[in-house]
C-alpha cells in the first residue's frame, strides 16, 4: 500500500524528518507514538502533501510516486488526513463542504457527482451510523464546534470519502472519554481489508480502543523501534525517555 | 447632421475573455464628440417629444460649467469626452421591431452565447426581459401579460412617448439633473434603459430583468433607468451585464432612479461582470454609475443588492433617501477585485423621516494587485427621530499585494438615533486552503468555496436563479488569484 524510504523533510533548513522508513500493507493499522517535537505532525503533512516542506526520499503509494502529486491529487487517490486541529471556514455550511469534497473526489475517479438530495441521504445515513448529530451539518464548517465535534466531523468526512489510506494526526487529543469512544468506534467500523491506517498519537489510551497491528516509536525524525501493540503498553509504563538521546 | 449611415463601424474580434466576442452587425453611430447637435440627434432618433429634448439641452448647458469629480481613490487617465461616440444603435432596428421575429438574428445569437434565455426559456421561468443591446432596447417580452395588471415595463424612450406624464413627473426627481458631472452628462445624452411603473396595490408577479451589453467600440454607454412603485406595490428588478473585449477603456455612466411611494417596496439586484481589463491592467470598463432610490412614502422600502466582479474601475454608491416615516433602506454588496481592478463603492443612507431604518452589509474581496474601497455615508437628519442604522463591512484579502480600505462616514444630528458599525478584515489562510485541498478540492475550487462562504449573506439576497449564476461568477472572477 505505502512504502516510505529514507524520507527527509525540512523547514527553513531545519531538518525534522531524518531518514524515515516505513512500510504499511493493505488493511494494516499502524500506530506511531513519540514525544513532542519528534516529527509526528510533519510526517502527516508530508504524506498528505502540505506545501512549505523541503522533502527528499521516496514515498510509493500503490506504486505511484506520491511526492509528484499535489495535495488534492493525493486526496483523490485515496489519502485522507484527519487533522489534529480541523480548520474553521466561516460561512461555508458543513454539508456544502462535504458535498463539494465528495464530488471532487468522485469526479476525479470517474464517478457521477451527487446532487444535493442524494448526497443528503447518504450523509445522514453515515452520520447516524457514527452516532453523529445531523444538526452539525447545517452549521458553518468547524466554526464554534467543540473539540469533540470537530474530531467527529473528521470521522464523518473519512467515512464519506472512503479513503484507502488514513492518517490520523493525534485525533485523540482533547477528547473526553465519550467522544473518544465515538471516534474509535467510527474508525473501527471503517477498518477494512482494503483500507490502511496510520494512527499518530501521544498516548496509549486510544490504542485500547483501536488495536493496531504494529506500533512504531518515532524519535528525532526517525523510527527507532517497532513492535506489536504491546509496545504501546511498555511505553505507557516507561515513557519515551529511553529513546531520547 | 448625417443620418449615421456613413459611420458604420468595423469590428475587431475579441479573444481570451469568455464574453469577449463582438457581434458582427451594422451599427449607426453619430460622429465622435459631445455637442448640441449630438443631443438633438439622439432625441430625434428616439422620436422624443419636445419637452424631453428641452430637458436634455438644459442638462447639456449645465454640464458646460461642471467639472469631473476627482476625490475617488482609483485614479484614471483623463477622459477626452470629444473622442467618444454618444450614440450607436443596431442599424436594422432604426425602426422598432414589431415582434421577436423582427430581431436581428445576429443579436439573438449574441444573447444565446451569453446564455441569456430571451424567448421561451424566459417565459417558462416567468421572467420578462427588456434587453438593452448597445443603446436601443431590442426586445420587450411579456408586455401583454404585464399590461393586464397595469404594470408598465418598457424602454425609457418608449415611456417618454407613451407615458410622458409619469416620466416628466419622476425623471430627475431622485437624481437631480445637475447632481454631479456624470449624472448631468447622462441627463444630456442618455440613450436608453428601462422604465417600470407598478400601479397601486400590485405585486409584480415576475422578476423584471434587463441585460445590458456594451458592444460598439468607443461608445460611451449612458443608460437611464426609472422605476416607480406606486402605493402598496412591490417589484423585484434584476440587472446583469457582460461586455466584449476591448483595448480602449470604455466609459459607462448610467443613472438609475427608484421611487417608492407609501407602503411600496423595490428590490433592485445587480450582477455586474463587465470586461475588467487584461491581467496587466490594460483596457476594461469604467463603471461610474449613479444609483439612487427615494423611499418617498411612509413604510416604503428599497433594497439594493449588488455583485460587482467586472470593470477596470467600479465607482458607485447605490443610495437610499429615507424620506417617508418608517421607511427602510438596505444595501447588500459584494465587490470582487482581482489583478489590477479597482473598486470604490458603498452606499449612502440619508435618514430624513421618523423611525427610518437602514442596513448595510458590504463584502469586499481583493486579490492580485487590486484595490478595494468601501466608502459609505450614514446621515441622520434632525427630524429623523428614532432612526436606526446597522453597518457591517468585511474585507477579505487574497494574497499580499492587494489592498482593502473602509471609509465610513457617519453624520448624526438626532440624539435618539442608534448607529452601529462593525468592520473586519481577514485573509484566506494557507491552512484553510490546505484543508480544502486535502479533501480533494483544487486551489480554485477552494478559493471559490471560501469566498462564497464569506459573501453568503449578500448572495442569499439575490433571487434564486441569479444567486446560482453569481456563485459561479465569484469563483470565475478569482481564478488564478492564488498560488
Amino acid at each position: 500500500m505505502i512504502d516510505i524510504k529514507n524520507l527527509r523533510a525540512s523547514v527553513d533548513d531545519k531538518e525534522i524528518l531524518k531518514g524515515l522508513n516505513l512500510k504499511i500493507g493493505k488493511g494494516e493499522v499502524h500506530a506511531i507514538m513519540g514525544p513532542n517535537g519528534s516529527g509526528k505532525s510533519t510526517l502527516s503533512y508530508v504524506l498528505s502533501g502540505k506545501e512549505g516542506y523541503n522533502v527528499e526520499g521516496e514515498i510509493k503509494f500503490n506504486k505511484k510516486n506520491l511526492l509528484e502529486l499535489n495535495a488534492e491529487e493525493r486526496a483523490r487517490e485515496g489519502i485522507f488526513l484527519a487533522f489534529q486541529y480541523p480548520i474553521e471556514i466561516p460561512g461555508v455550511f458543513t454539508n456544502n463542504f462535504l458535498r463539494t469534497s465528495l464530488n471532487s473526489v468522485r469526479k476525479a475517479n470517474g464517478k457521477a457527482e451527487l446532487n444535493a438530495i442524494d448526497f443528503l441521504k447518504i450523509v445522514k445515513e453515515k452520520a447516524k451510523e457514527l452516532n453523529i448529530g445531523e444538526e452539525m451539518l447545517s452549521r458553518p464548517l468547524n466554526v464554534g464546534f467543540s473539540g469533540g465535534e470537530k474530531k467527529r466531523n473528521e470521522i464523518l468526512q473519512m467515512s464519506l470519502l472512503e479513503p484507502s489510506f488514513v492518517v490520523m494526526d493525534e485525533t485523540d487529543s482533547g477528547l473526553d472519554i465519550d467522544a473518544l469512544k465515538i471516534v474509535s468506534n467510527g474508525v473501527n467500523s471503517l477498518r477494512d481489508p482494503e483500507r490502511s491506517f496510520l494512527i499518530i498519537t501521544h498516548y496509549q489510551r486510544l490504542l485500547n480502543y483501536i488495536k493496531p497491528d504494529f506500533v512504531h516509536v518515532l524519535s528525532d525524525g526517525k523510527i527507532v523501534k517497532t513492535g506489536d501493540w504491546k509496545l504501546a503498553l511498555d511505553l505507557e509504563d516507561e515513557g519515551y525517555g529511553q529513546f531520547i538521546n | 447632421m448625417s443620418n449615421g449611415q456613413e459611420f458604420i463601424k468595423n469590428y475587431k474580434q475579441g479573444s481570451d475573455y469568455a464574453h469577449g466576442f463582438v457581434t458582427d452587425i451594422e451599427t449607426i453611430d453619430v460622429p465622435k464628440g459631445l455637442s448640441k447637435e449630438v443631443v438633438h440627434f439622439i432625441s430625434k432618433q428616439k422620436k422624443e417629444p419636445q419637452w424631453m429634448l428641452d430637458w436634455r439641452l438644459k442638462a447639456f448647458d449645465r454640464l458646460q460649467s461642471m467639472k469631473e469629480p476627482d476625490w475617488q481613490k482609483p485614479k484614471y487617465p483623463k477622459i477626452n469626452y470629444q473622442d467618444l461616440y454618444y450614440y450607436s444603435a443596431p442599424k436594422s432596428l432604426t425602426d422598432q421591431p414589431k415582434s421577436l421575429d423582427d430581431i436581428d438574428p445576429e443579436i439573438r445569437k449574441t444573447y444565446e452565447k451569453l446564455g441569456i434565455p430571451l424567448l421561451e426559456q424566459k417565459k417558462l421561468a416567468g421572467i420578462a426581459v427588456d434587453a438593452v443591446f448597445d443603446s436601443v432596447s431590442v426586445a420587450t417580452t411579456f408586455k401583454d401579460k404585464l399590461n393586464e395588471i397595469g404594470v408598465i415595463f418598457c424602454s425609457i424612450s418608449e415611456a417618454t412617448r407613451e407615458h410622458p406624464e409619469l416620466v416628466q413627473k419622476y425623471l430627475g426627481s431622485v437624481i437631480p439633473m445637475s447632481d454631479h458631472f456624470f449624472a448631468t452628462l447622462n441627463s444630456a445624452v442618455f440613450t436608453d434603459g428601462s422604465f417600470v411603473y407598478i400601479p397601486p396595490g400590485v405585486r409584480c408577479p415576475m422578476e423584471l430583468s434587463t441585460y445590458f451589453r456594451i458592444n460598439a467600440s468607443n461608445t460611451g454607454q449612458f443608460e437611464r433607468t426609472l422605476i416607480i412603485a406606486d402605493k402598496g406595490s412591490y417589484v423585484s428588478y434584476l440587472e446583469g451585464c457582460t461586455a466584449p473585449m476591448r483595448d480602449e477603456n470604455q466609459l459607462h455612466a448610467a443613472n438609475v432612479e427608484l421611487v417608492a411611494l407609501d407602503d411600496a417596496e423595490i428590490k433592485y439586484s445587480t450582477v455586474q461582470n463587465w470586461y475588467p481589463g487584461d491581467k496587466e491592467g490594460n483596457g476594461g470598463i469604467y463603471n461610474f454609475v449613479t444609483k439612487r432610490g427615494a423611499c418617498r412614502g411612509k413604510n416604503s422600502k428599497i433594497s439594493w443588492t449588488q455583485v460587482e466582479t467586472g470593470s477596470a474601475i467600479t465607482w458607485k454608491y447605490p443610495s437610499c433617501i429615507l424620506q417617508g416615516d418608517n421607511s427602510q433602506g438596505e444595501f447588500y454588496s459584494v465587490a470582487i477585485t482581482n489583478n489590477y481592478q479597482k473598486a470604490d463603492t458603498g452606499t449612502k443612507m440619508i435618514h430624513l423621516g421618523k423611525n427610518t431604518r437602514s442596513k448595510i452589509i458590504s463584502k469586499g474581496i481583493s486579490a492580485g494587485h487590486a484595490d478595494n474601497t468601501y466608502r459609505g455615508l450614514v446621515s441622520i437628519h434632525p427630524k429623523a427621530t428614532g432612526a436606526k442604522n446597522y453597518t457591517q463591512c468585511d474585507s477579505l484579502l487574497v494574497g499580499n499585494k492587494c489592498g482593502a480600505h473602509t471609509i465610513p462616514y457617519i453624520e448624526n444630528k438626532n440624539s435618539t438615533s442608534e448607529i452601529e458599525h462593525e468592520a473586519t478584515t481577514s485573509k484566506i489562510s494557507d491552512d484553510q486552503l490546505f484543508y480544502c485541498r486535502q479533501r480533494g478540492l483544487n486551489q480554485e475550487e477552494a478559493v471559490s468555496l471560501i469566498v462564497n462562504g464569506f459573501c453568503k449573506e449578500v448572495l442569499q439576497q439575490l433571487p434564486m436563479e441569479f444567486a446560482v449564476e453569481a456563485q459561479k461568477l465569484v469563483g470565475i472572477s478569482l481564478e488564478g488569484s492564488v498560488g
